[in-house]
Formats: C-alpha cells, sequence, structure tokens
C-alpha cells in the first residue's frame, strides 16, 4: 500500500483525524505529521483561556500515526491480507512540554514486534524546533471488525 | 518436563498480566486466561511470547489460537518441546 491508500483507509474524519500526512513507512517504522488547527472544539475548554492540546489527543495522535497508519500498512502487505483496523489495547506515554493551538508536530514511531495480530511500538512526538514533547510505548490489536 | 513443572514455569509469566492475584491461587489446567483471568487478548499475545523466550520454542498462529487456557498452553508447550 502507498501512502495515499493508507490516508484513504483510515476510519477517522475531523475533527477527530489527527494526522495530516505521511512522510516514511516501512516494515519497521513510520514517520507522520499533523497540525492542531487553532479552532479545534476542545481547546475552548482545556484549559478556560489557556489552550493547550490534552494529553489524550497527543498520545491519539501518536497512535493514529504509529499504530493505524502502520498497522494498515503492515497487514495490508501480509499476502493475500486485507488493511485492518487498530483497535487501541496500551499506552505508557510521558509528557515533556506543551503543544499550543496550530503547532505542527511530527510522530516517529518504531516497530517492536508485530505479532499474532498485536502491534507493539515505540512513538515519540517532535515539535517544529525538533524538541520531544512526549514519547512512550503503544499496542493494539489488529482486527477486520470497527467494534471490537 | 512433566506438566507440574511447566505450570510451575507457566505462573510466574502468566501472574504479571493479573490484576486479582487472588484468581491465581487455585490456578489448574482448567483455568481460562479471559474467562477465569481476565486477560484481554494483547495480554494473551504476550504471555505466549513470554512463552516462547521461556521454553525456547517457536510457537506458530495455528497453535497460539489454541491458548486459551493453562491446559491448552501445557498441550501447546509439550508439542513444541517433543519437536524440536
Amino acid at each position: 500500500m502507498n501512502k495515499e491508500e493508507i490516508l484513504d483507509h483510515l476510519p477517522y474524519s475531523k475533527p477527530f483525524l489527527f494526522v495530516d500526512t505521511i512522510e516514511e513507512i516501512d516494515e519497521n517504522g513510520v514517520t507522520g505529521s499533523y497540525t492542531f488547527d487553532k479552532d479545534l472544539d476542545f481547546y475552548k475548554g482545556h484549559f478556560k483561556d489557556a489552550p493547550v492540546t490534552p494529553g489524550v489527543i497527543l498520545t491519539e495522535t501518536m497512535a493514529q500515526v504509529g499504530l493505524v497508519c502502520l498497522g494498515i500498512y503492515l497487514s495490508g502487505n501480509v499476502e493475500g491480507g486485507l488493511p485492518g483496523h487498530v483497535m487501541l489495547t496500551s499506552t505508557a506515554i510521558d509528557f515533556m512540554k506543551p503543544v499550543y493551538p496550530g503547532e505542527k508536530v511530527s510522530v516517529i514511531a518504531e516497530k517492536i514486534y508485530f505479532r499474532f495480530k498485536k502491534l507493539h511500538c515505540n512513538v515519540q512526538m517532535l515539535n517544529e524546533a525538533g524538541e520531544v514533547v512526549c514519547k512512550g510505548t503503544v499496542s493494539g490489536m489488529v482486527t477486520n471488525k470497527m467494534n471490537g | 518436563m512433566n506438566r507440574e513443572e511447566i505450570i510451575a514455569r507457566l505462573k510466574p509469566i502468566i501472574k504479571v498480566y493479573v490484576d486479582d492475584k487472588s484468581s491465581l491461587d487455585h490456578l489448574d489446567e482448567s483455568t481460562d486466561f479471559i474467562k477465569d483471568l481476565k486477560i484481554n487478548s494483547a495480554n494473551l499475545v504476550d504471555i505466549v511470547l513470554d512463552v516462547e523466550e521461556e521454553f525456547a520454542i517457536e510457537i506458530d498462529n495455528t497453535a497460539m489460537e489454541k491458548m486459551l487456557s493453562v491446559g491448552a498452553s501445557i498441550a501447546v508447550i509439550e508439542q513444541k518441546l517433543a519437536d524440536k
């Protein structure tokens, strides 16, 4: 699958799509980026009068790039395989820096293993200055169903 | 290696993924990972990967799908050890 086909296969749309582009993808990992639209609804409440991107949204962004894009690529590339969906099963993330409305971030994910349909990855997010914003591990099960 | 020895080596692997440690007190061959120990499918994969390392065996997809209980896992481990 090429990058465009993977993006087309993502099961998200606005306001919950957190991948703009895939820069690189292969068997071992993926790099993608996303710019946080300053008008995203959650900025109105997180926090009142002081908008900062919620950690759960940063986690979601890393999962959409690092697990879902890579999971679609890996499952679609198996012989006779159909590109699947990915259910998030666990995360362990450390947060280092805030991400403000309008910032562009890059997510770099490295596959630790993909076995028995479980994809386990190291992920990190960088801001435009190249500083690590957050990093950790994410895992998910690649499935053909949307609701587990 | 007999079945008791396999269980003794399986128990510490399983323990890592179980929240309610008291459910391990009566662990036997009939114990079901999902129903009795409340382990999810993602952690089931981790158990299988740990089993591969502990017993120095390789488990294929077909065998993995059978490993839903302690007894079924022992059967797979015995088979793979015999095939070595």
